[in-house]
């Protein structure tokens, strides 16, 4: 089966346990992630994951939902959107 | 393939900080296969390929922006010109059950502008096209979501004066019967309309088109604006090339998501229209952009170099990201509808004179802009026919939106809020071109060669 590959956006101040929260959500709904990596940009904590919902059977507004849950515990903006967003806009 | 974090964020800021979105889905309805010589069968079958497109359109719409993340603010109803379907029935009590019928349609299915109750009237009109333009204020005061327009001119017909005779009086009844004028923001009279244009108020599903087809504008103002503030220090070259590289990024995504939506609908992928259009949101500006290229206020002299080197370099980074880009495709520049238009007029800055300049390179005309309400109904007619020969002679398209507000003046305001945002009544020339338009006829068609 093809992957179904998002990436899950999360900007705010860096704090304890952001990794923990959101990869503890998507192991409990069987969503694999597939790359990882975080940057200060300019004032912004900015972490991205690459994600595979193949084997999940939930829907992307709820698990967009459950992330902006997450996100205002943390105080964090989390997003999450297809990878052919960010393809067709970066690469020609 | 592998994507930065500074990639992901660059997207995931256009949309968070800087109202990235795609501003409108249009959907857009042949109704010829609804005519039928029973009237009530007639707006049965009109209101029924309606809302049942319309409500595809929403749930399909409403799917995308979760995937993708990105709000899709508007999601409306094109239709084939009413005039034309109504050529049997050519009755004004009749068009306005239409009107009632199609902004049911639109209510029910949660549509918030249906466009298309118009005519193309450039060589000449019907009894059709005359009924239609006189129901005209009875429509807009007993209808809230059913937007009009009118197509006077072309490059190859010329101009129809005569019919542009019939606005001045059509808007002052239509000022007349609906709160502060608000009727008149629901018409646009053009040259050269786009078939394919998925703005309200001047959608309609041109007769070109297939049976339904899928329309996208993107927007983002302020995600221009964003990349100029941070490059104050280049030059022109440099800065086209910025907005170039913004608005290919910006396309792309409309594209996306048009393409998209368009297999989800089964219907016919139209056109991505690359025109930036502003909100009453901070920071949603066009003029914002113009000022931000270092013009102190919008108006000022080297606005119009300023608009015609952001058009420009629009374009180009549109036209390099889809193969479909149409539409109007230009620069929206509403003064109702972008504060910091609304601004400049308040300080002085922006004239009438000036708009009408402005729009010379930048499309799409004079939009959503409030005069007095006595303003005699031929200067109205004089100031249409000024702009739209504009677009006649330079090959574009070209509308014209105005507001007429009964006991308003220059220096009063009307607040419409929402979409419509805040209109401050521009000065008009007080001197009469009553007996030069009153000579009616047609602007014959323009020489295409000797283009100077």
């Amino acid at each position: 089966m093809e992957k179904e590959l998002l990436f899950i956006t999360v900007i705010g101040q860096d704090r304890k346990g952001i990794v923990a929260r959101i990869s503890d959500y998507l192991y409990k709904n069987d969503i694999n992630i597939e790359d990882i990596s975080q940057k200060i940009i300019g004032t912004y904590f900015v972490m991205m994951m690459l994600v595979d919902m193949k084997e999940s059977g939930r829907e992307i507004d709820e698990v967009r939902k459950a992330l902006e849950e997450i996100g205002r515990d943390l105080g964090m903006h989390i997003q999450i959107q297809h990878e052919d967003i960010f393809k067709m806009m970066h690469r020609i | 393939m592998t994507l930065s974090v500074e990639e992901i964020f660059e997207t995931a800021s256009m949309i968070l900080h800087q109202n990235l979105d795609i501003r409108t889905t249009t959907l857009g309805i042949n109704l010829k296969d609804c005519i039928h010589s029973d009237f009530g069968l007639f707006t049965d079958k009109v209101y029924e390929k309606i809302h049942d497109n319309a409500v595809r359109l929403i749930r399909e719409a409403q799917r995308l922006e979760h995937k993708y993340g990105i709000p899709i603010v508007n999601k409306r109803v094109s239709i084939t010109p009413v005039s034309l379907i109504m050529e049997t029935h050519a009755e004004p009590e009749k068009y306005v059950r239409m009107a009632k019928t199609l902004d049911m349609a639109a209510r029910d299915a949660g549509i918030d502008f249906i466009g298309g109750f118009g005519a193309s009237v450039q060589k000449g009109m019907t009894k059709s096209d005359r009924v239609l333009i006189e129901s005209l204020p009875d429509v807009f005061a007993e209808t809230e979501r059913v937007c009009s327009f009118l197509n006077v001119g072309t490059n190859v017909a010329g101009m129809n004066l005569d019919a542009v005779n019939l606005i001045g009086s059509m808007l002052k009844k239509t000022a007349g019967k609906t709160k502060d004028a608000v009727g008149c923001a629901k018409f646009v009279v053009f040259v050269n309309a786009p078939e394919d244009n998925p703005f309200m108020a001047g959608a309609y599903h041109g007769v070109g088109e297939g049976d339904m087809s899928l329309n996208v504008g993107i927007s983002g103002p302020g995600v221009v604006r964003s990349v100029v503030e941070k490059n104050r220090e280049c030059d022109l070259t440099q800065l086209s090339e910025i907005i170039k590289r913004t608005v290919f990024k910006v396309t792309r995504s409309g594209e996306l998501v048009g393409r998209e939506l368009a297999k989800n609908l089964d219907v016919q992928f139209g056109i991505v229209d690359i025109s930036l259009a502003p909100t009453t949101a901070r920071g949603d500006s066009v003029a914002g952009i113009i000022e931000a290229f270092g013009i102190e206020s919008i108006g000022a002299h080297g606005s119009t170099l300023a608009v015609a080197l952001l058009m420009d370099a629009v374009k180009k980074g549109g036209a390099m990201a889809s193969g479909n880009v149409g539409g109007l495709s230009g620069t929206f520049i509403p003064v109702s509808e972008d504060k910091n238009m609304i601004d400049a007029v308040k300080r002085g800055s922006l004239s009438l004179d000036k708009l009408e300049g402005l729009s010379a390179v930048c499309s799409v005309g004079l939009d959503m802009f409030a005069i007095p309400g006595d303003t005699p109904e031929e200067t109205i007619n004089a100031i249409i026919a000024d702009e739209l020969a504009i677009g006649i002679i330079n090959n574009k398209t070209t509308a014209v939106r105005v507001i007429p507000v009964p006991g308003m003046k220059p220096g009063d305001s009307v607040d419409y809020g929402g979409l419509l945002g805040e209109a401050p009544i521009m000065e008009v020339n007080r001197f009469s071109s009553k007996a030069f338009l009153q000579r009616g006829g047609r602007l014959p068609a323009p020489i295409t060669s000797m283009r100077n």
